[in-house]
Parts: C-alpha cells; sequence; structure tokens
C-alpha cells in the first residue's frame, strides 16, 4: 500500500474548483461513482479504482442510489429526466468530500451539465454546484488532489493513449493519466497524431449513426495501429469498448485496457476488454 | 444548385461513405487546415485572448442590432449607395434581380458569398436570363460541374485534381483537346485566362461580405485570389449580399476580428487580400462602380436572435469547426444536404429552415467539442446542438421509438433497486453467453452496434453486486 500524498498543487490541477479548494483532509472520504458501463460491462475498473484510491489514502464509499450520470438522456434532449436523474445522483452523493469516477464523461456530465441542468431552480442548482464542486475524474483526482504516484505496477506493452472527449475538453484532463503511467514499470507509451480525436462513440450515437461511427472509430484505429502499439489505455470505457469491438471485428491486434487497471497492476489478471486479439480469427459468441 | 437534400441525410451519408474518390480526398483533409491553424497560432501568443475581444465585440453588436444597423445604413447612403433590408431569400432574389434589370445587365460577375447560396441567387438569375459567373476558383469549379459547394471556405474540397482537369477539358471546350492540366498551377491559369473576359464584360459585380462596418458603411472582405477586387471595382453596379448579423461597430472591431479569422480558416496570418469598400465611385475616384448596393438578409435570423441559438450568430465563417469536425471528415459537406456543413451548419441549418426537415444535423455529432475548442467566436457549438435536440425532444421530432426507449430506461434509472435487479440479471445472462471469446458477434436488438462491432461481453456478476459481498476493509463500505 503505497500513500505519497502531500498538499495539493494547484498550478497542475485542471479542475477549476480547485481555484478556491480547501485542504485535503488526511484520509478524505472519497464517493466513487461507479458508472453504468463499469457497473454492467467491466466491474473490474471499478475494484481497479477502488484500490488506487485506497491506496493514495482515501476511505472509499460506493452509494447505493447511484445507476447512471443520465448523460443518454441529456444529450437526446430530454431534460426532464435527465433532470429526475441528477436529483437522485446529487442526492446520493452529497456529503463525502470528494466524488470520483472512472470516466471523464459522467465526471464531467456531474462537473459541468448538473449545474447547468439546474440553472432555473436556485436551491438544486446550490446542490448541483456542491457536488459539482468535489466531483473529479479518477486520474486528475489521484495527481491533481492526491499526488499521488503508483508504485510497483508493472505493464511490459507497447501502449498508445486515447484523450476521451469529455475528459479532455471538459475537464481538462491530459497530462494526469500520462503523469501516472510514466511510474508503470516495462511500458513504452507512443502517442500518434489523433489522440485527441474523437473515436465515434458518442453515447446514443454509435448505434443511431453506426456508418458514421465505425468510419470514425476505423481512422482512430489505422492511427493507433500506426503508432506501433498493440494495446490501447484510456480512461472512459464507452470509447475503450467502441475501439476494441471495431478492432476484434476486423482482426486488428489491439488489445484495450482502463487506464485504471494498469495502474493498479490488474491488468496482468483480467483479459482486455472484448477478450484477447490473440489466436483470433473472428470467433465469438452469436 | 443548392437544392435542399437535407432529409436525405441518412441515404447522403451512405454514399459519401462508399465514394472511394471522396474518401480518399477526405482522408488528406486533416494534413491541410487544422496544422495550419495551429502553426498560425503557435506563433501569436495572444490568440486565446483575441478570441475573447472578437466574442465581445460580436456579443455587444448582438445586443445593439436594431441601432448598428441603422448606423450602417446612415452610412452607406452618405457615401452614396443603397441599402436594400430583406426579410427572406425571395426578397432578396427579387432585389437582386431589379437592380440588375434596372443596370440592363446580362452578365454578372459573382464572388463567393455564402448569403447567395443561402438564397440560390446563381439559379434565379439564370432563369431569368442573367448569366452569373463565379470567380472565385474552387466556385468556379463547382459552377461549371453544377455541383453545390462543400465546404464554406473550400467549395470544392470535394474534388480531385484530376476531376479538375477533366472539368475543365469537357467545359473549355474550344481549347487544345491534349493539353497537359497536370499541375494545379496550369489550370489555376487557365481559370485566370477564361474568367478575365468575364471581368471585363460584366454589367453587374455581386459579392459578399465577411464584415458590415456601422461606423464608415464600409464592406469588409478578404480572399487569397483578388477576385473580389474585381468583382466589386470592375462593373457599373456592384452589390455586395450580407446577412444582418454580419456588422460590427468600428473598423478598430473589423481589424480585430481580422486577426482571429484567416488564423483560425487556413492558417494564414492574414489572407491575401483584405478590402473595405464604401460606396460606389467618388468623382475624383479612377475607378470604381457607379453604383454601390447592399443586400442585408434576415431570413430567420431575428428569431434565432431571440432564442437560445443566438450565440451561432457570432459565426464568421472560418470554417474552423467544419475542419476539424470528425463527422466531416467522414462524410464530407454534401452529406449534410445543404450549404452550411459540419457544426456550425448543424446549428444554423435547422434554424433556417426549420427544425422539421432537417432532424438529423444536431443528432449526427458525437458532442466531442473539437469544434467549440477552435471556434474563435467561442460559440458553444456542442451546447447549441444539445439544445436542438432538446427542442427535438419537446416537439416529438425525435423517433417515437427513441422517445419511449429513454423513457422506460429512464425509470429504471431513477429507481436504483429495479435497475439494480436488472442488470445484476442482466450481467449474468450477458455473461454466460459472451461464450470463451468474451464477446458477441451478434446479439438482438443490438445491430447498430453488431453490424459492424464485436459487442465486449460483460465480466460477470455486476460491481454493485459484487461490492456488496465485499469484506469489511478500511473503506467506508455501503452507504
Amino acid at each position: 500500500m503505497c500513500c505519497c500524498r502531500a498538499a495539493p498543487l494547484p498550478s497542475r490541477c485542471s479542475n477549476r474548483a480547485m481555484d478556491h479548494a480547501p485542504p485535503v483532509p488526511d484520509t478524505p472520504h472519497v464517493a466513487l461513482f461507479v458508472t453504468c458501463l463499469v457497473d454492467l460491462m467491466r466491474p473490474s475498473t471499478g475494484f481497479a479504482a477502488v484500490k488506487l484510491l485506497e491506496d493514495a489514502g482515501c476511505r472509499v464509499s460506493v452509494p447505493d442510489q447511484q445507476t447512471c450520470c443520465g448523460q443518454p438522456a441529456y444529450n437526446a434532449g430530454d431534460r426532464k429526466d435527465a433532470r429526475k436523474i441528477a436529483r437522485m445522483t446529487i442526492g446520493a452523493l452529497e456529503g463525502f468530500d470528494y466524488v470520483v469516477a472512472p470516466s471523464g464523461s459522467c465526471a464531467g456530465m456531474i462537473k459541468v451539465h448538473y449545474p447547468a441542468l439546474f440553472a432555473d431552480d436556485p436551491p438544486m442548482a446550490k446542490r448541483a454546484e456542491a457536488v459539482a464542486s468535489r466531483t473529479w475524474e479518477l486520474t486528475a483526482f489521484l495527481v491533481d488532489v492526491m499526488r499521488y504516484k503508483p508504485m510497483g505496477a508493472q505493464f511490459d506493452e507497447q501502449v498508445t493513449y486515447h484523450d476521451s472527449c469529455s475528459g479532455l475538453r471538459e475537464l481538462g484532463v491530459k497530462q494526469q493519466p500520462r503523469a501516472l503511467l510514466s511510474d508503470v514499470e516495462g511500458m513504452a507509451l507512443s502517442e500518434g497524431d489523433s489522440a485527441e480525436i474523437c473515436c465515434g462513440f458518442g453515447g446514443l450515437f454509435c448505434v443511431k449513426y453506426p456508418d458514421i461511427s465505425v468510419a470514425m472509430v476505423d481512422k482512430k484505429i489505422d492511427d493507433m495501429v500506426s503508432t506501433g502499439a498493440t494495446v490501447v489505455l484510456g480512461g472512459d470505457l464507452g470509447c475503450l469498448m467502441n475501439v476494441a469491438g471495431r478492432a476484434r471485428r476486423r482482426g486488428v491486434h489491439i488489445d484495450a485496457w482502463h487506464v485504471a487497471e494498469v495502474l493498479a497492476g490488474m491488468a496482468n489478471e483480467v483479459e482486455p476488454i472484448g477478450g484477447d486479439s490473440d489466436g483470433n480469427s473472428g470467433g465469438g459468441a452469436d | 444548385m443548392s437544392q435542399i437534400k437535407t432529409e436525405r441525410f441518412r441515404e447522403n451519408t451512405r454514399s459519401a461513405l462508399a465514394d472511394r474518390q471522396l474518401q480518399a480526398v477526405l482522408g488528406k483533409f486533416a494534413d491541410g487546415f487544422p496544422v495550419k491553424r495551429a502553426q498560425a497560432i503557435a506563433r501569436l501568443p495572444e490568440f486565446d485572448a483575441l478570441r475573447d475581444a472578437a466574442r465581445d465585440i460580436k456579443n455587444h453588436v448582438l445586443e445593439n442590432l436594431g441601432p448598428y444597423l441603422e448606423q450602417f445604413e446612415a452610412q452607406v447612403i452618405a457615401s452614396g449607395g443603397q441599402v436594400h433590408w430583406c426579410r427572406d431569400a425571395e426578397e432578396a432574389r427579387q432585389t437582386v434581380l431589379s437592380i440588375c434589370k434596372n443596370a440592363d445587365a446580362r452578365t454578372v460577375t459573382k464572388s463567393k458569398s455564402m448569403i447567395g447560396e443561402e438564397v440560390d441567387i446563381n439559379d434565379f438569375l439564370e432563369d431569368n436570363g442573367i448569366e452569373p459567373v463565379e470567380t472565385d476558383l474552387g466556385e468556379y469549379i463547382i459552377q461549371l460541374r453544377r455541383e453545390p459547394p462543400s465546404h464554406i471556405i473550400a467549395p470544392a474540397i470535394h474534388l480531385s485534381k484530376q476531376q479538375v482537369a477533366e472539368t475543365f477539358r469537357e467545359k473549355h471546350a474550344d481549347r487544345a483537346a491534349d493539353r497537359s492540366l497536370e499541375s494545379p498551377r496550369v489550370m489555376l491559369d487557365e481559370a485566370r485566362e477564361e474568367l478575365r473576359e468575364q471581368f471585363l464584360g460584366a454589367d453587374v459585380g455581386l459579392s459578399g461580405a465577411n464584415m458590415l462596418v456601422a461606423e464608415t458603411g464600409s464592406i469588409a472582405t478578404v480572399s487569397n485570389e483578388g477576385n473580389i477586387e474585381l468583382t466589386c471595382g470592375l462593373p457599373r453596379v456592384h452589390i455586395a449580399m450580407a446577412s444582418i448579423e454580419k456588422i460590427v461597430p468600428t473598423l478598430e472591431d473589423a481589424a480585430t476580428i481580422l486577426r482571429v479569422l484567416a488564423r483560425s480558416a487556413t492558417g494564414q496570418d492574414m489572407s491575401v487580400y483584405t478590402s473595405f469598400i464604401t460606396g460606389p465611385r467618388r468623382p475624383d475616384d479612377l475607378d470604381g462602380p457607379e453604383e454601390f448596393h447592399v443586400v442585408l438578409l434576415d431570413n430567420g435570423r431575428t428569431e434565432l436572435l431571440a432564442s437560445e441559438f443566438r450565440d451561432i450568430l457570432r459565426c464568421i465563417r472560418c470554417g474552423a469547426c467544419i475542419n476539424h469536425c470528425p463527422v466531416y471528415e467522414a462524410i464530407g459537406g454534401h452529406a449534410y444536404g445543404w450549404i452550411y456543413p459540419g457544426p456550425m451548419g448543424a446549428v444554423l441549418t435547422p434554424g433556417l429552415l426549420g427544425m422539421e426537415t432537417t432532424q438529423h444535423h444536431p443528432n449526427a455529432s458525437t458532442l466531442c467539442g473539437r469544434c467549440e475548442s477552435v471556434c474563435p467566436m467561442r460559440i458553444p457549438l456542442p451546447d447549441l446542438l444539445r439544445k436542438w435536440r432538446t427542442r427535438q425532444f419537446g416537439a416529438e421530432i425525435t423517433p417515437t421509438a427513441s422517445r419511449y426507449g429513454l423513457k422506460v430506461w429512464a425509470y429504471f434509472a431513477r429507481h436504483p433497486h429495479l435497475y439494480r435487479l436488472i442488470t445484476k440479471t442482466g450481467a449474468i445472462f450477458l455473461f454466460a453467453a459472451g461464450g470463451r471469446k468474451r464477446r458477441f458477434r451478434h446479439l438482438p436488438f443490438a445491430g447498430g452496434w453488431t453490424d459492424a462491432r464485436d459487442l465486449p461481453a460483460p465480466q460477470g456478476r455486476s460491481f454493485m453486486a459484487q461490492w456488496r459481498q465485499r469484506p469489511p476493509r478500511r473503506s467506508g463500505g455501503r452507504l
């Protein structure tokens, strides 16, 4: 177990809330917002997040009254349902020192869009703001708040990184995962020109406009392959499932893990997203 | 030429994705404008401060649009010109036609104008016996091919060099059939020779305007070809078409916007030509038109001004959002079915054409936000796209199946215990069905995903189910 925490470094922080952030408690009580995709599809990402948070010196709780952040409704224009889900989620996430999600997209929803959703409801907006100001994407929280450095993680792979759009552009998550990965033993990171370009997931977009989505992810995969990497890491399961799912269908040798799994030293124990690419001959269950 | 095909977005998309020629051209797109823009901005440390200043200028204008438009009109009149206020496309067309008829015009030279495209002026003039000749190289090429533009600053970007050569060989029939048209330079020279005669013979010059300057009554134009100056200066009559939000208060403000415009558009510090044109020829001028008309178009913009979409009226048509849009890069401009493609088009088009025929435009986006990150006017494009989706949802334009699907899902999402029951069962079932490969090639009702992608199978029991049984540790456990 490692706890390499010191005072937060405002100069390195990306979240606006840090500008006037209160001091970090000795053992911060963190609510893990698991996210619906991690809960259903890939619990190992959630457990990796818990391990990293605990290693960083946090006490982790998983509030029971959480399901999904409501982004599918919000982005589909269904504000009414988005507000109802947001109201419930805000209630579940109040009372903690921090809220952390292993996803830039869901953290962005809570941090950026929840306050906007209640702009016409001042009491609710105040609660939304309070939760938003304490909400972080996992890697940004580990670096900017906890000043955490992973110890002992080993990953002998040639890796490329995919910046998910919400994390990058809504929350400014860019250098934090790379800073954490620089302490992983055995790993080489090679970046392409398109690390910041959308993979074509886009939530419901990928099933509403599959042909455009697939054209986008194909470009993304080609760029990843051109870096010489055989592994892609990222901070958002949606993007990674999209990339891995298409790579498997094309028979391209790119394996995807959530960055938390590598940092927590779990990537050698859990299969990559969508199974292993080795020996792939287009099989799979029907 | 600018026939509206927005309703056919899906079909347009399919054919664009299957068009190998187009895909080859689009494949090179990302290496052009975005790279040059990044280099131009790296050279200008105050770029972000200029973006703020440019945004503030336009916000101020939009707060005070009426007074500035009136000031502009007064200054145009004072300098000997006329302003024509046009409510919609039809009024704009009729106004241009009547000016042309008064001038006994047979030929109209035209520099690039998105407002000209918006009101479809070329077809209209042709139908009325007047020949419009596009003088911007890209516009000239697509006019020869009778195609609509596929980009707001590079209208022929969808074409390869070879396609242009074929077009020139076919349309410039009086030239030697076996001439070499290998290099773009040779084609440019050929187009220039063809156009030179048109410039000299035209009765009316029809231009757009990048900005309208209220304090002087000037129009500002930018180009790289010099064709605008010949279009505006040589014929007896000059008509500038512009939409009402093009106004800026002062020349100083125009200069601020010019500093972000070319850098955002083509990565140039400045366009090769920047002109400020004020009124017709004065008695001591050596040249210039005898008449100067500004056709001011509203066409739905005052409604946008009063709506939650006001921010789109800050757009200066640089094309940066389009140049950085991965959806545009995949499908090109024609797929959008009208003249404004990409993110700015996806916001503006429903505002100008109505949301019934443009329902795909706000939805065919991942909201990745790259457009907003490069917009020199800091227009919150993803947010505006989402606002159109909200309007569609409210107006029940969103397909019924999607609406009900969302409602059912949202019901479960609001009831965690019920939700848990479903996900718990679902995770186990899909885990079991996932087989040895840990992924699905087909799954009922998931064709949108599995037609071209494998779907990763869940790992087993859901996180929440496992967490409940986690032995107590240092952490806080369940709440």
